[in-house]
């Protein structure tokens, strides 16, 4: 048990729900207000990151492994190109959202965009997250035989 | 519904029109799938299943572009300019076919290659980088867009860094290997981006098509001239021109077989594609600049790149090293032959492109094969094999019968078009005489060092303690397929050379403008 930082710990709790709600805010109100995918995965990961600092690396791989975060890596790009190849089944060119609601094409690029980003928003949280798991839990010194 | 009537009639696209798409998306689709799966078993099948597809669809473009003209795709429903736009005429459809043909038939033999050389819980991250490595080099090539090459030439170059570093598991010295590459090469795109954005500010399109338009209209400037420049030294780093080659040698010898075979067919050939496409589509040969870069640069240091390559080829003791080494000599011909800035030496050097990734291809799964069975490919390993593992090394020496250029391989035939093409322009200026002796002479080198590799082959007593058996049949199928390649090329001249000549007459015809292609997208 870990007895030290209590007003971190405490403040970093009630702070990473806030984080992932604000995320989820920019990245489904990206399309009335500054915001989008990149932006909203970052926030994500942010969430991850300050919950890592605080409470440790192992304690957040045991909320988000490490293998998991590869998936999602992997997940967003397939959001992003499937929603393009949804486009073309429907008979539009690649990525062209008016196929989504033909006879009101300004819904379809509306829709579109929302799952796009989507991929976005969730391939970046991976790519951040990877990042921080990638520097935080290098060894201090390398072996002599990893080199 | 009110909207109806202001909604345009819509003709729903077929697969078919889809195809210069889906030569780019389905290699691409497959690499995140893979990731996603995380399977070991399931990342190969995967990952020939869509370099397959890649070369089908590479091969129906083929056929539609091989008379002329060009595909425009759009995407997003954006027209060109001001969205990107994916264009395939005959010089893209034949790099294209190029790079996914080498693509899937180096997939087979990078299954036991892979399997031998790369840790077990690499495997499937491999294979997804692998795909991006081919989603970047046919999406370059394909890509109507300046600036989407870009894109695709980093998510071609980020990915060729990993897998070069993979051959850390064999040798250390990959790391420092991949490491230089990674430096050198962004370097590079750092170049080539800059000079992207001098266009940009000079026209304000980054669509091929219409900058060429535009560039045309307001003539050359300075802003346009220092672009040109940017543009040639950075892509220059890719294609490894003579004096920016030095992440070659080392980024070939150390990366994992597999690798080295896909990389020295594919990459430094969709970088040539790409300054091909910059110099005669974008920038047309007519600026005094163009002509004057391609003269007094690109064709001196393609002649010392002939030469010196060839001659430090020659003195190498390492069968993958000297290979390297002939690749960057290699280039020096292709460079030639757009240097020589003629139909012949452009089919000459479109030619060469091919017959070269055939060659190179092989004699690198050559040394693939040999490395599975001893280990290394110094020629003090290898020596005496000729007799162990007759059918590896029957592949090898018809590969580096190509390379010299012995009649009846398809490397005669490029070669021998490359010395006409510099001899039709003797009458101007008498010093491409001389150009053509250096052509012949270089060869003559490439007869020393593939003759010191038949020698220590053939020649050599095998090491005793040799316990090297003939390659499996997963690496033999590709070898000898790319072995029958090169000799069916090399006697059934028309095929190949028809492509050529037609993708050489396209690109001297320089670009085909953005108004006609209005028309095809059915835009007022």
């Amino acid at each position: 048990m870990i007895f030290h930082h209590l007003i971190l710990r405490v403040v970093t709790k009630l702070l990473v729900g806030t984080i992932i709600l604000f995320a989820l805010y920019v990245q489904f109100h990206g399309d009335f207000s500054p915001g989008g995918g990149f932006q909203a995965g970052v926030i994500m990961a942010v969430a991850f990151i300050l919950y890592g600092i605080v409470f440790s690396l192992e304690s957040v791989k045991k909320v988000f492994p490490e293998w998991l975060v590869h998936k999602i890596l992997a997940l967003g790009v397939l959001i992003y190109a499937c929603t393009g190849i949804a486009t073309m089944l429907l008979g539009y060119d690649f990525l062209d959202y008016d196929a989504f609601a033909p006879l009101h094409p300004t819904h379809g690029q509306h829709w579109g965009l929302l799952a796009i980003e989507f991929g976005v928003g969730v391939t970046v949280t991976g790519v951040m997250v990877a990042i921080y798991y990638a520097f935080a839990g290098r060894p201090p010194s390398l072996p002599d035989e990893d080199w | 519904m009110a909207n109806t009537a202001l909604v345009a009639e819509h003709t729903a696209r077929t697969l078919y029109d889809h195809l210069p798409l889906l030569q780019v998306l389905v290699p691409f689709c497959a690499a995140p799938l893979i990731v996603l799966l995380g399977s070991r078993r399931l990342a190969w099948p995967l990952a020939f299943v869509s370099s397959a597809v890649a070369l089908i669809i590479s091969v129906m473009l083929m056929m539609s572009v091989r008379e002329g003209g060009y595909i425009s795709y759009t995407m997003g429903g954006w027209s060109p300019p001001l969205g990107i736009e994916y264009r395939i005429d005959t010089v893209n459809a034949y790099v294209l076919m190029l790079i996914s043909a080498i693509g899937t038939v180096v997939l087979p033999f990078a299954y036991v290659s892979v399997k031998d050389e790369i840790l077990s819980k690499n495997h499937s991250l491999f294979y997804a980088c692998w795909m991006l490595c081919l989603t970047g080099l046919l999406g370059m090539v394909a890509t109507g867009d300046a600036f989407n090459v870009f894109v695709f030439l980093e998510i071609s170059s980020l990915s060729t860094y990993v897998l070069v570093a993979q051959g850390a598991a064999r040798d250390r010295r990959a790391l420092t290997a991949a490491y230089d590459y990674l430096i050198m090469g962004t370097i590079g795109a750092t170049f080539f981006v800059i000079g992207l954005g001098m266009l940009y500010m000079a026209t304000g399109t980054l669509n091929m098509a219409d900058l060429a338009d535009r560039i045309a209209d307001q003539g050359a400037n300075r802003t346009v001239r220092s672009g040109f420049a940017f543009i040639v030294v950075g892509l220059g780093l890719k294609v490894a021109m003579f004096p920016l080659h030095l992440w070659l040698p080392k980024a070939y010898t150390f990366a994992p077989s597999a690798v080295t075979v896909f990389l020295s067919a594919t990459a430094t050939k969709a970088a040539l594609y790409v300054l091909m496409r910059f110099i005669f589509s974008v920038y047309h040969p007519d600026f005094s600049f163009t002509t004057n870069a391609l003269e007094i640069i690109f064709l001196p240091l393609a002649i010392i790149a002939m030469f010196s390559a060839s001659f430090i080829a020659a003195f190498q003791i390492n069968f993958k090293r000297m290979l390297a080494y002939s690749s960057i000599a290699q280039v020096g011909y292709m460079l030639l032959g757009i240097a020589i800035l003629t139909e012949t030496g452009l089919t000459a050097a479109l030619l060469h492109m091919f017959n070269h990734g055939l060659a190179k291809a092989l004699l690198f799964m050559g040394v693939g094969a040999l490395v599975l069975r001893t280990g290394g490919a110094f020629y003090t390993q290898i020596s005496g094999l000729g007799r162990k593992m007759p059918l590896t090394c029957g592949a090898i020496v018809v590969g580096g019968l190509s390379l010299i250029g012995v009649p009846g391989t398809a490397g005669f035939l490029s070669k021998w078009l490359l010395v006409q093409a510099a001899l039709e322009r003797v009458s101007e200026n008498s010093l491409f005489l001389l150009v053509s002796i250096a052509i012949v002479l270089s060869s003559l080198l490439a007869v020393v060092y593939v003759w010191r590799v038949f020698e220590v082959l053939y020649l050599r007593e095998p090491n005793p303690d040799s316990t090297a058996t003939e390659a499996p049949l997963m690496m033999l199928i590709p070898m000898w397929i790319l072995a029958g390649s090169c000799l069916w090329f090399g006697l059934s001249t028309d095929f190949l050379y028809d492509i050529a000549n037609q993708a050489a007459l396209g690109l001297l015809d320089g670009s085909m403008g953005m108004l006609d292609s209005n028309k095809t997208l059915g835009v007022e």
